[in-house]
């Protein structure tokens, strides 16, 4: 444990982690969004639009997310010139939150619209019989339910998008663990505490997480 | 109570489901007021019919006018003329993350814009009408059966509407709670709704309706007064319907 007195190593450690924290709730953010409007264009009844939902899922679910997250850097940032800040740092950080936000919207879509499926078609048919037009209809009476139904499946997608987002270190952010790889270097003699304490902490955090999104799940789920 | 001014009329309605020809060449009538029971054996396109008045069912064939406008086709029209023809379903469909509350004021204040607070004392007010005020902030599933029918009829009259569709609103619920639901529908019927309600319910057809429409195998085979219908049917079919289900 010798590794993390030293305050540089330490600050090492903790600047990872803290990218670890805004990729994932940018990430998060990001697919959530993206998600929920792609799940909203698969059930419409807009065949073009129902076609690019499936495009987009079946493009980023079955792409690694090394792969996306690559192109990001090497597509967007050097061959397309997209620039997301001055800050190189900053930079690589928003690529990295484009590309999990892409493909991790793929997974949330995927779920809401499982979600969709768990509610009664009553439900709809009794909107659309007061008035409601079909986006009314989705936002105000499906969608609601919907992501009442699939709180545990979108607690594992985030959990999956925090342990993600150290795919975005490929592309040189200092994240957690490229961070890591670098202690691990300057430390030969200590690869294993160095690796506990990395982990650790990811699970740490993750666990709780975990068992918070079933407490949600309990509790928001809607009786019939 | 019953003018002769038409309200709903259907001309040569037809509509398959796949193979099924589940309406073949209906016509009817209903007037403005006027208390329409449609009955009928399983399968008899009752429900269809019902469902086709504010398009849930499209058809394939024939025309449909309400309030003198051919049913508009999708789109914006066609969401202004559900908001003026409420429904109530066999399975009552309330919103099950809303509470009842909520459930009737949902469609004035999200469909007709209308201000919450006016909303609020509306709803209120119709929910103390069919009796389920004090239950106004549970949600559907902490209610039984013929409360939830009851508040599915509060929200349908939230919205103010010209007319009312029944699809067998009792048939899901348990024996001791169809009166509750046929006693609202019976004061409606007396306060001069236009309703259309397809029940296997005799006793309200009998009671409250002015026309009774008999339906078999897509048809419409009788339409008569409920005295005459339930006294002297005309057609053999409804012979045969009548003696099945008035001789227990």
């Amino acid at each position: 444990m010798d590794v993390f007195s030293d305050p540089t190593n330490f600050e090492t450690y903790k600047v990872g982690f803290l990218w670890i924290l805004k990729l994932t709730a940018a990430g998060t953010v990001g697919s959530v969004v993206l998600g929920v409007v792609l799940a909203a264009m698969r059930v419409s009844p807009i065949p073009v639009l129902r076609g690019f939902g499936t495009g987009w899922v079946n493009l980023f679910r079955n792409t690694p997310l090394t792969l996306i997250v690559f192109f990001c850097y090497f597509g967007l940032y050097s061959a397309l010139g997209l620039e997301l800040s001055d800050d190189i740092d900053r930079n690589n950080y928003w690529l990295g939150v484009v590309g999990l936000s892409v493909y991790t919207a793929a997974f949330v879509c995927e779920a809401i619209r499982s979600g969709i499926n768990t509610v009664p078609a009553g439900q709809a048919e009794a909107a659309r019989a007061i008035g409601m037009s079909f986006l009314q209809t989705l936002t105000v009476v499906i969608l609601p339910q919907a992501a009442r139904a699939v709180v545990a499946p979108l607690g594992s997608i985030f959990i999956a998008l925090a342990k993600n987002s150290t795919i975005v270190g490929t592309i040189g952010l200092m994240e957690s663990s490229s961070a890591m790889k670098e202690l691990i270097n300057a430390n030969g003699d200590a690869v294993v505490p160095i690796f506990l304490v990395f982990a650790g902490t990811f699970a740490l955090v993750l666990i709780p997480t975990g068992y918070l999104f079933g407490w949600l799940a309990n509790r928001l789920a809607v009786k019939r | 109570m019953t003018t002769s001014e038409p309200l709903i009329v259907l001309e040569h309605v037809n509509k398959h489901f796949g193979p099924l020809h589940v309406l073949q060449d209906v016509s009817l009538t209903v007037s403005r007021g006027e208390v329409v029971v449609v009955i009928g054996p399983s399968g008899s396109g009752k429900s269809t019919l019902c469902r086709a008045i504010n398009r849930l069912e499209p058809i394939d064939g024939g025309t449909i006018t309400f309030d003198g406008r051919p049913l508009p086709a999708e789109g914006k029209a066609l969401a202004r003329l559900r908001s003026e023809v409420g429904m109530v379903f066999q399975s009552f469909n309330l919103f099950a993350h809303k509470t009842i509350l909520q459930n009737v004021m949902l469609g004035p204040v999200k469909v007709r814009k209308e201000k919450p607070d006016s909303v609020r004392e509306r709803a209120m007010s119709l929910l103390d009408r069919v009796g389920i005020a004090s239950q106004a902030d549970k949600y559907p599933a902490q209610l039984s059966g013929g409360q939830q029918q009851r508040v599915a009829i509060a929200r349908a009259l939230a919205m103010q509407p010209k007319a009312l569709l029944f699809d067998e609103p009792t048939s899901a619920l348990d024996p001791e709670m169809v009166g509750e639901v046929l006693d609202v529908m019976t004061s409606l019927a007396k306060d001069g709704m236009t309703m259309v309600v397809v029940t296997h319910e005799m006793g309200f057809a009998r009671h409250a309706a002015d026309r009774v429409v008999f339906m078999a195998d897509g048809q419409l085979v009788e339409e008569s007064t409920p005295v005459d219908f339930f006294e002297n049917p005309k057609s053999e079919r409804a012979r045969d319907f009548l003696s099945k289900i008035l001789t227990h």
